[in-house]
């Protein structure tokens, strides 16, 4: 068992083996197809016939959705290694962006789509390459605020003796990010990274087939075929198309994720050797490759090289402040944010004042007290159905660790896949869309709140377990006394990330097709997928802010003080 | 400074009229050292014994380079300190080891920053590690190391660089009892017999017997603020012997010395800043708990000690050490409970009156001892006593205890006067509205 040890420091010898011809031979492959799909962007534009139903062009176009998912990915690290430091050492950065960070994260990416596409098509003409930036435009959106987030944290709560051991041994400012922050930061980090690609397939799903007015942009991909073959009533190829995805997401999840979360536990701050868990096979095959284990080491060495350049730059001591000097700085920068505020002000104003009535805006509000009502009764028929389930599983460990890859498999699953399916029950029964589009929100949120909960169920104490069995605690008191505070921290987790989904995915889950069948639930994603189709622009900025100041508003009056009040008194 | 006299080439730290103090918003400053002077020589082990809070920790930072005093002038070899120093390195209390890094990598990191080739950084990195006993651990990862492995580790990592001056922030009071004494032996071994790579130590502990054990030259500090209140010589050769009547008797008398009444009157937290400094009634409560404080009085009695008891001994029949021990009597000093006495502590008759009475009586003991000592709570409870309501918020009480210590102290305070306080039933507080009241449903929490 060496969980502990990178694949590109364990030794061993050094003889091509049979792992290695496997390995080689993968590796090629995937050279080989990303090259290919490469090519196809730059092809020019595909029409909405250009996308094939038949299923051999699944896979590749399976392969084009991955790509966008994981050059996006890369987009995000950059970012976040960028802006994340920044945030984080310099006071007067910090106070804009992160406030600007929080907002972002609750900004409902698909409403900004249609400008994101028709800004990038400007760029490239005629090319594919133009949707694909905006696609890829928006999953970078969707993944890189949180891992910001979690590495500006990591960043601001690295141990007080770490940092000064660091510095009494004087590394410089590139030594300690590659040496202390960057590791420190990466359990956050991967954690975070894994969140944000299960929510990115979604993103990636639906950016893929994009209509903007009169004009649909189809970019090859699973999200297009399925759009396709929506508009064909070929239930057929929307059930390939769901096979394709959860193949795709297999893989990545047992080739990247598991690999990776296990690895990263090597980086965990606590220095107890927490329980051991087996390696995933991935990270055992790689180490027992012994080439792949050589260019691993010629890796990690470059890293260490990289990481350990002595780059210098001055290090200052917390040195007596110069007050008059740094606040005269703070004046002026404030001023520079107070005349960009303003700036920014007086133009929303004109483009309220020229496109937005009061009528209008009393509209969008109330659409969005119809979603958050959908939103509300969504998250209680999820509570209602996986808490007890959860707490359930999570208190049998054998369960839990059976059931727990699995939920979490299931949330990376692009919920959008899933709806023709709900659609065309709803149609067959003649059902009421205002009602039965709402399971569409939570469909693919709902598996945050169980694994949270099946989480903390099985961290639940034991001794606490063993107390109220010997005190006879039992039935609706165990609940009320026992279980749902000690569950309550990690509930709240799981409600909270279900609920900004959620918001997020009623754009795409309040309209529903089905060939010539448009069921239309009424909301304000449905509004903002209305303006977005007819291509109203102020109809789409007034949408957008009215969601996301929802979506602020009851993370701040709502989830916030839950969250804190949760860690405050329930936590062990 | 005084430019004209020349640097004695053996001092290798010269600190004089050092200063560090916690700004505040208002007029004044709290100050954790005051008037601190300290020179180092080639040679020595220094140690800097003191009771937490006295700014011996700071010291070592500053002297480290990581911290900028407020005021004075700071010297490594004559030349002014503007960071960390090279030639210094330091062994940390929690021993703030890289998780993610072997052994080997971890004592190779100092080396590594100063740029030292890869081939020349193994090699040392091997010697250190086998110097300090942990050949054989090089690729293991902290985590799988005992706590004593750990901070052989670190002390391994602050030789690797051969520094002048080793820095020791209390390198074994995170370690049980044996395994600290091991490496203690192990170093002081070393340092004798002249292969530590090092030319001088400077240790901060609070541990008297460890500091008799292995320094030449202690400075005891006084808390509040932090100040050098004597230095001695520790004349005994090395290997000492702790049961030598001579070591006891320096131990008794830096008990005597930690536990004197300071002889002038304290000079206030707040500095001068212009106005004239308010009378001091806001003080640093330690954090002791009630039952500390019933038990150390019944110890002491009961058998053997019958109302006197000598420190040293009842620090060593309780396994405790002088930070653990002086805290909780000095708590009964300052409610009237025990005195102090050149190196014992005796019980008062409000001491005997507590011990001898039951549950509910001490109660009213203890209530009528902390109105009477401690004015904070005497505040509280009028406060509590003038309102309608019977209500307070205890932001007005936190924010006065700022206005007088750092935000730690302030915070730790607060919850002795809350701890204290349910348990003299003089007030009930509810955490979640950050209230005090006087609500007869009073929280015991100890």
């Amino acid at each position: 068992m060496t969980t502990s040890a990178l694949p590109a420091f364990a030794s061993g010898r050094r003889l091509p083996n049979v792992w290695d011809a496997a390995a080689i031979i993968c590796v090629l492959a995937l050279l080989v197809l990303v090259a290919r799909a490469a090519h196809g962007t730059l092809a020019p534009l595909p029409s909405a016939d250009t996308i094939h139903l038949e299923i051999s062009y699944l896979p590749y176009y399976a392969l084009r959705t991955t790509i966008r998912m994981f050059v996006a990915l890369a987009f995000s690290i950059v970012f976040t290694l960028i802006f994340a430091p920044l945030a984080a050492k310099s006071r007067r950065l910090g106070m804009i962006m992160i406030p600007a960070l929080d907002i972002l994260q609750s900004v409902p990416i698909l409403g900004f789509l249609s400008f994101t596409v028709l800004f990038f098509l400007s760029l490239f003409p005629g090319r594919v390459i133009g949707a694909e930036f905006a696609a890829i435009f928006a999953i970078f959106t969707s993944q890189a605020w949180n891992m910001t987030f979690s590495f500006y944290q990591s960043l601001t709560t690295v141990p007080r003796d770490l940092d000064e051991a660091s510095r009494c041994f004087r590394l410089s400012t590139w030594q300690r990010f590659w040496r202390l922050e960057v590791p420190f930061a990466m359990p956050g980090l991967v954690f975070n990274t894994m969140l944000s690609m299960s929510g990115g397939w979604f993103f990636v799903v639906a950016s893929e087939a994009v209509t903007v007015g009169n004009t649909t942009f189809l970019l090859p991909g699973i999200g297009s075929y399925v759009s396709v073959a929506l508009s064909h009533s070929d239930l057929a190829a929307v059930i390939y198309a769901i096979i394709a995805m959860l193949a795709v997401i297999l893989i990545y999840d047992q080739l990247l994720f598991r690999p990776l979360v296990a690895w990263s536990s090597k980086f965990r701050f606590e220095m107890t050797s927490g329980g051991d868990v087996p390696d995933p096979w991935v990270l055992g095959f790689l180490r027992r490759t012994r080439l792949l284990q050589l260019l691993g080491e010629a890796i990690g060495d470059l890293a260490n090289v990289v990481g350990g350049m002595g780059m210098r730059f001055p290090v200052r001591i917390p040195a007596a402040r110069r007050p008059a000097t740094s606040r005269l700085l703070d004046g002026i920068w404030f001023a520079c944010i107070a005349v960009v505020t303003g700036f920014a002000l007086w133009r929303i104003a004109t483009f309220v004042a020229a496109s937005i009535t009061l009528l209008q805006f009393g509209r969008v509000i109330l659409l969005g007290f119809f979603t958050l009502a959908r939103v509300a009764a969504a998250l209680v028929i999820v509570t209602a159905v996986w808490v007890p389930i959860g707490v359930w599983i999570g208190l049998r460990p054998r369960w839990a660790r059976l059931i727990q890859p699995i939920a979490q498999f299931l949330a990376a699953f692009p919920a959008n896949l899933l709806f023709p399916i709900v659609v065309i029950v709803l149609v067959r029964f003649a059902l009421n869309p205002n009602i039965w589009l709402m399971p569409l929100m939570i469909v693919g949120t709902q598996w945050y709140v169980l694994f949270n909960v099946v989480a903390g169920a099985s961290a639940f104490p034991g001794d606490l377990k063993e107390a109220s069995a010997n005190l006879g605690v039992r039935g609706l008191l165990w609940w009320r006394r026992v279980i749902i505070p000690g569950i309550f921290p990690y509930y709240v987790t799981g409600a909270l990330t279900a609920s900004g989904a959620a918001w997020n995915s009623s754009i795409v889950a309040e309209v529903a097709s089905w060939g010539h069948t448009t069921l239309t639930a009424v909301g304000l994603g449905s509004y903002i997928a209305e303006q977005t189709s007819a291509g109203n622009t102020a109809g789409i900025v007034l949408g957008v802010s009215v969601m996301t100041s929802f979506v602020l508003v009851i993370n701040r009056v709502l989830w916030r003080p839950l969250h804190r009040y949760a860690v405050r008194r329930l936590t062990f | 400074m005084d430019q004209t006299v020349p640097t004695d080439t053996t001092t290798l730290v010269r600190i004089e009229n050092c200063r560090q103090s916690y700004p505040k918003e208002s007029a004044s400053d709290v100050i954790i050292l005051d008037e601190v002077n300290l020179s180092l020589r080639e040679g020595e082990i220094v140690g800097l014994l003191g009771r937490s809070g006295s700014g011996k920790s700071t010291l070592l930072r500053i002297v480290s380079g990581l911290l900028k005093p407020t005021a004075g002038d700071v010297r490594w070899r004559g030349k002014p300190i503007d960071g960390p120093v090279r030639g210094v390195s330091m062994v940390f209390q929690s021993f703030a080891l890289f998780p993610w890094l072997t052994v080997e990598e971890n004592v190779a990191l100092g080396l590594e920053a100063q740029g030292v080739p890869r081939a020349e950084r193994e090699a040392r990195a091997e010697d250190a590690i086998d110097l300090i006993g942990l050949g054989g651990y090089e690729n293991a990862y902290p985590k799988e190391m005992s706590g004593g492995m750990r901070q052989r580790v670190g002390l391994a990592r602050a030789l690797v660089v051969h520094p002048d001056l080793l820095l020791m922030d209390e390198p074994f009071s995170a370690l049980d009892v044996l395994t600290a004494e091991t490496l203690r032996t192990d170093l002081i071994d070393l340092w004798s017999e002249g292969r530590l790579p090092v030319k001088s130590i400077l240790m901060v502990t609070h541990n008297i017997e460890e500091a008799v054990l292995m320094c030449d030259r202690i400075l005891v500090f006084s808390s509040n603020p932090g100040r050098v209140a004597s230095e001695l010589k520790v004349p005994f050769p090395h290997p000492r012997e702790r049961l030598d009547p001579a070591f006891r008797q320096m131990v008794d008398d830096i008990y005597a010395l930690m536990t004197r009444r300071p002889v002038e009157h304290p000079k206030p937290l707040v500095a001068d800043k212009g106005a004239p400094p308010a009378p001091q009634p806001v003080q640093p409560l330690p954090v002791v708990s009630t039952n500390l404080m019933a038990g150390l009085m019944e110890t002491i009695e009961g058998e053997p000690y019958n109302g006197r008891a000598d420190l040293p001994a009842l620090a060593n029949a309780f396994q405790m050490e002088a930070d653990e021990l002086l805290p909780i009597g000095e708590a009964l000093q300052m409610l009237g409970f025990a005195e102090f006495e050149e190196g014992d502590i005796s019980l008062t008759d409000a001491g005997r009156r507590f011990v001898g009475a039951d549950t509910d009586d001490r109660k009213e003991e203890f209530a009528a001892a902390l109105r009477a000592h401690v004015p904070i709570i005497n505040q509280i409870r009028q406060v509590l006593d003038e309102r309608w309501n019977h209500r307070a918020p205890a932001l007005r009480f936190r924010d006065e205890l700022e206005d007088h210590m750092s935000p730690e102290y302030a915070d730790s305070t607060m919850r002795t006067v809350i701890a204290w306080g349910r348990y003299g039933e003089l007030f009930s507080y509810d955490r979640e509205a950050d209230q005090f009241s006087l609500d007869d449903d009073h929280d015991d929490e100890d």
